[in-house]
């Protein structure tokens, strides 16, 4: 196959330069004081970075929003996973009554934009208590009905029936064979869950800005607080942005090539 | 081994299981445990999914203030007065407005960017990287830099628009202004997820079928359009349903757009959208009945246009 022309490269390369400005731009004016703002425009970034990053620290309650951010998607991204990966076990592997419908049953919920119930959602949640604590963003997340869909779609392929006839035959419970068997064969599926459900849940907004409050903020939470306001200083607040995007871009460098994958498969498979 | 095993030698095994104490157990857990395994996602989703909606419905028929001690039955009155609410209906207008100004252009752009992608690229990894780079983004942060970018005193975009002697627009005050500055944001951020969908349909069209079109004569424009498309419908109907569920419940981008704006989203509401609209009801208003209506509204609406959607894409494109 021959290789494409430069204007191919060309469009491409303004794709991505356009992808990634919003980026460098939040950087830039993090990076100096808001006359760069103002008219003296640049696209060299300044040394006010630091500067500009400790007002951050002393404005919000950076380092809490932090961790209950890595606190509320570490516990999710843990709990989906396993239980996605339990259920799925089943609908791949197990044959019980209703399995059909109840399969149907989950893939129709996927298009529920069960969002729209955070009314009743917000009631309940006071009425635990719960409202301002983290469990209140943890507990609705703990498994989804996508990630019961892609587990169920992966195992059907990963995991032959004759082993788990075997293990069966051997004596295993089915749990053990859940977890010895089915759980290791659906890894590389189990990891690009682990990847978008961690994504998803550090980027929620509306649910944790209505259950939550400024002093036990997740980071997203914490970054409306640091912007709202009738003046708006942007070196501080887009401070805050890049602090709050450098974890997520070294994930994205570290796992970039498995997301794109899991994207391309995700099409395919669904 | 179990391979070779006959019928009825699998029932004379369970036969002689079963006897046992420990191998009743064993029956008793092929029977219930597939329950327990699927019965997470069926109590979470019906406690904290399925519950909440119905619940809405039953919510929305009262007159139900945050922390009233009376919630008095008021029957259809909210949504009485939400059909006369012009803010209900222009909320739905600027809902449907930017969700078509993402999403026609999107998908447009996706599809072309997933052909620039297709061809046979020096480190094609690293593109496909580039262009979901987006996708990672926290979308709060993303909204902040994006309402500063297009700020109507000194944001980069009138600059640049003043520059090459275009006068500068009104991204906020002016609703069009504002409803493209809104989609643009969900454009950057969704267009090469979206591409990367379409490129992994495009990448599993056989490549025979090409093949044979080229020997017939067919040029590459053709092709685009007489192959790779129509074999692109099933995919094509995924991104357009799953972006008209996330587009019409559009949130966060109309919130933070302009933090002096708070949930009114402008001063005119020229671009409040109707999830902005049920959280400045129920949680500013404190009007819960009312806000309960819209969002049972709002879901039936979604609802019904995934349905349309759904079938006019298959009609569209085949």
């Amino acid at each position: 196959m021959k290789r494409p022309s430069f204007v191919v490269y060309g469009v491409l390369a303004a794709f991505v330069l356009g992808s990634a400005f919003p980026f460098y731009w939040s950087y830039l004016v993090a990076s100096r004081d808001n006359s760069v703002l103002t008219g003296d425009f640049t696209l060299v970034p300044g040394g006010n970075f630091f500067a500009n990053a400790a007002r951050v620290f002393d404005t919000i309650p950076f380092w809490k929003a932090l961790g209950n951010s890595f606190i509320v998607s570490g516990t999710v991204t843990l709990s989906v996973v396993l239980l996605s990966a339990l259920a799925g076990f089943a609908f791949a592997k197990l044959r019980f009554r209703g399995r059909g419908v109840l399969f149907l049953f989950v893939v129709a919920t996927l298009a529920v934009p069960t969002q729209l119930g955070i009314i009743p959602l917000y009631m309940a949640m006071a009425e635990f208590g719960w409202a301002g604590e983290l469990e209140a963003v943890i507990v609705p997340n703990l498994v989804t009905a996508f990630g019961v869909f892609w587990m169920r779609q992966y195992l059907v392929d990963a995991v032959p029936d004759e082993l788990v006839e075997a293990a069966r035959m051997d004596g295993c419970s089915l749990w053990r064979v859940f977890w010895h068997v089915a759980l290791p064969a659906a890894r590389p599926a189990a990891a690009m869950l682990g990847v978008f459900t961690f994504m998803q849940s550090w980027n929620d907004f509306l649910w944790p800005l209505v259950v939550l409050n400024a002093d036990n903020p997740t980071l997203q939470v914490a970054l409306e607080k640091l912007q709202s306001g009738y003046y708006v200083d942007y070196s501080l607040v887009l401070a805050g942005t890049t602090l709050a995007t450098v974890p997520v871009l070294i994930v994205f460098l570290v796992l970039g090539r498995q997301i794109v994958a899991g994207v391309m498969q995700g099409a395919v498979k669904g | 081994m179990t391979a070779v095993l006959t019928r009825s030698d699998r029932e004379r095994v369970a036969q002689t299981r079963s006897r046992s104490p420990r191998h009743r157990l064993s029956a008793l857990d092929a029977k219930v445990s597939p329950y327990l395994f699927v019965a997470p996602f069926f109590v979470l989703f019906g406690a904290v999914g399925l519950f909440p909606l119905l619940y809405t419905a039953y919510v929305s028929l009262f007159d139900w203030e945050l922390g009233a001690d009376e919630t008095p039955f008021v029957g259809l009155d909210n949504y009485r007065e939400l059909f006369g609410d012009g803010q209900f209906w222009n909320a739905l207008f600027n809902t449907f407005s930017i969700f078509l100004l993402s999403s026609v252009p999107q998908v447009i752009v996706a599809v072309v960017l997933a052909a620039l992608l297709a061809v046979n690229l020096r480190g094609r990894t690293a593109w496909r990287m580039g262009v979901l780079l987006p996708y990672v983004a926290s979308l709060v942060a993303l909204t902040i830099i994006f309402g500063n970018l297009f700020g109507p005193q000194f944001g980069l975009v009138n600059s640049v628009l003043t520059t090459v002697g275009i006068p500068p627009i009104d991204w906020q005050a002016n609703t069009f202004g504002s409803h493209v500055a809104i989609a643009s944001m969900v454009n950057w951020r969704w267009t090469g997820y979206n591409a990367l969908i379409v490129l992994a349909a495009m990448l599993a069209i056989p490549r025979e079928v090409h093949e044979a079109a080229v020997v017939d004569g067919a040029g590459p424009l053709r092709r685009f359009f007489s192959i790779t498309l129509p074999m692109l419908k099933p995919t094509l109907i995924f991104v357009i349903v799953t972006s008209t569920i996330g587009g019409l419940q559009i949130f966060t981008e109309p919130k933070l757009y302009d933090p002096s704006a708070g949930s009114g989203g402008g001063a005119e509401h020229q671009y409040q959208t109707v999830v902005l609209y049920l959280y400045q009801s129920a949680f500013q208003q404190l009007n819960l009945g009312y806000a309960a209506a819209i969002a049972w509204l709002l879901f039936l609406v979604v609802i019904a246009v995934a349905g349309l959607n759904f079938w006019l894409t298959r009609r569209a494109v085949r």
